[in-house]
């Protein structure tokens, strides 16, 4: 079932591609933004590229998991699917890694545009990518709960949001410093701790999420 | 009902005596002055605040076993404290902050961690007023809570390593016993006002279920009238 769920969310992320695509250019523009906030001092762009890119991340997430539910809510798609013979949570987890690939997609694209814009490069690509992983697993799991909640009700735009934001204030904070260590050099090797904490986040937030999701969309 | 303005009465009279004492009859303390004597307000705040976050969290575990909407409106009254609680913390500290450490803010990893819990309920009580359905907005609001009271340790600990630059918290071990006698007046004071304000938020938000769950009136002029 959950194979199912999970065919079903990539192929409609598929064939509703041109929404990622706007999604990234949204996040460009933001990196783009966020730079004129500082103003041309390379070094300093260089020393808080890891926190724009992680930002830029977050804010287009919101974008992406709010469109997540908005197939569901037409013609009550939802109900639907809750009256399969199946658990919940397996729609729950379908939805939760295909939002987790496809930000993970997003910001591998959002760190060429970092590179080029803050010179902010690094050859540790595997640990950049590692912690991206992480990063957008703790943005989705959360994240895909809280837009189940939210597409059913009125002002969703700005609900969601303002549940997400304080809530992944650890994965944000982990991200940054990891991402920012790997870029910016880490001679005392705390980069492996933040790593930790992120997976730690991951583990708890993937795990409660799943066991609520039922509730959440119980009718 | 009578119960809750006695528990009013009870915090305002305690919080008074308290703060008598705290202001003019305990010492100043040596290094900080006149300043440190907002922490006979702000400590038991603190505490008490912890206490509400807990509140809530435990009613919105008890609404997802028992689905009574007794919970939920305890909830609605523990979150609604817990906010209010965590937004007089920040304007507390900030008072103390800036002539102590010349700042209105810093990141230490207890003020951090209130303030982003203050987001996060408020957050819940936004999501509270956009759902019609009261049940629906029981579950969401429970669901919501566990969430945001299980992210607290995570926020406290991850900003500590953040930040490693805070002061040590203080023990009875670390505080001279002048300070004590006014210290636990208020803790009282703030803790009955606290279980004063939850009763009664928490016999308004019955009040509102149980008219929410009431059948609409029959035939429409009537309810173009209440309209």
């Amino acid at each position: 079932m959950l194979t199912a769920a999970l065919r079903k969310e990539l192929l409609l992320q598929w064939r509703t591609r041109s929404q990622l695509m706007a999604v990234f250019v949204f996040g460009a523009t933001t990196l783009l933004l966020f730079s004129f906030g500082i103003g041309p001092n390379a070094e300093m762009l260089r020393t808080f590229s890891s926190g724009f890119l992680w930002l830029g991340l977050l804010l287009s997430s919101t974008l992406t998991l709010s469109e997540s539910f908005h197939a569901e809510m037409e013609n009550r798609a939802l109900e639907g699917l809750l009256l399969l013979p199946s658990d919940p949570r397996a729609l729950y987890y379908g939805k939760a890694i295909a939002n987790w690939l496809q930000l993970t997609l997003l910001g591998c694209a959002l760190v060429p545009v970092m590179v080029v814009l803050y010179d902010a490069g690094t050859t540790e690509l595997l640990k950049l990518l590692a912690i991206i992983l992480l990063g957008t697993a703790g943005l989705s799991a959360p994240g895909t709960l809280y837009a189940a909640m939210t597409a059913q009700v009125r002002a969703k735009q700005t609900l969601l949001p303002l549940l997400l934001f304080p809530l992944i204030v650890p994965a944000l904070l982990a991200s940054v410093k990891a991402t920012s260590l790997t870029i910016l050099g880490d001679p005392m090797h705390q980069s492996r701790s933040w790593i930790a904490l992120l997976a730690a986040f991951d583990l708890i937030y993937w795990s409660l999420c799943g066991l609520l999701y039922g509730r959440v969309v119980e009718e | 009902m009578k119960k809750a303005y006695v528990f009013i009465a009870l915090g305002v009279a305690l919080l008074l005596v308290g703060s008598y004492i705290g202001l003019f009859v305990a010492p100043a303390e040596e290094y900080m002055g006149q300043v440190q004597r907002i922490m006979y307000v702000h400590v038991p705040t603190a505490w008490n605040w912890m206490l509400a976050v807990l509140f809530a969290f435990g009613c919105a575990i008890a609404f997802l076993f028992t689905a009574n909407t007794k919970w939920d409106a305890r909830l609605e009254a523990g979150l609604e404290v817990a906010t209010l609680f965590a937004f007089l913390l920040c304007c507390q500290g900030s008072i103390w902050a800036k002539p102590t450490w010349g700042v209105w803010w810093d990141w230490d990893p207890r003020l951090t961690s209130v303030a982003v819990l203050l987001f996060a309920f408020l957050g819940i009580l936004a999501l509270r007023g956009f759902v019609d359905d009261p049940q629906r907005r029981a579950v969401w609001s429970a669901v919501a809570t566990i969430i945001a009271s299980v992210d607290l340790p995570i926020v406290y600990y991850s900003v500590k390593w953040w930040n490693s630059l805070h002061q040590q918290q203080s023990t009875p071990q670390t505080v001279a016993s002048q300070f004590h006698l006014p210290l636990r007046i208020n803790a009282f004071g703030v803790l009955f006002l606290m279980i004063g304000f939850i009763m009664l938020r928490t016999r308004i938000a019955n009040y509102r279920l149980a008219r929410e769950m009431a059948m609409p009136p029959i035939g429409g002029e009537q309810a173009g009238e209440l309209a």
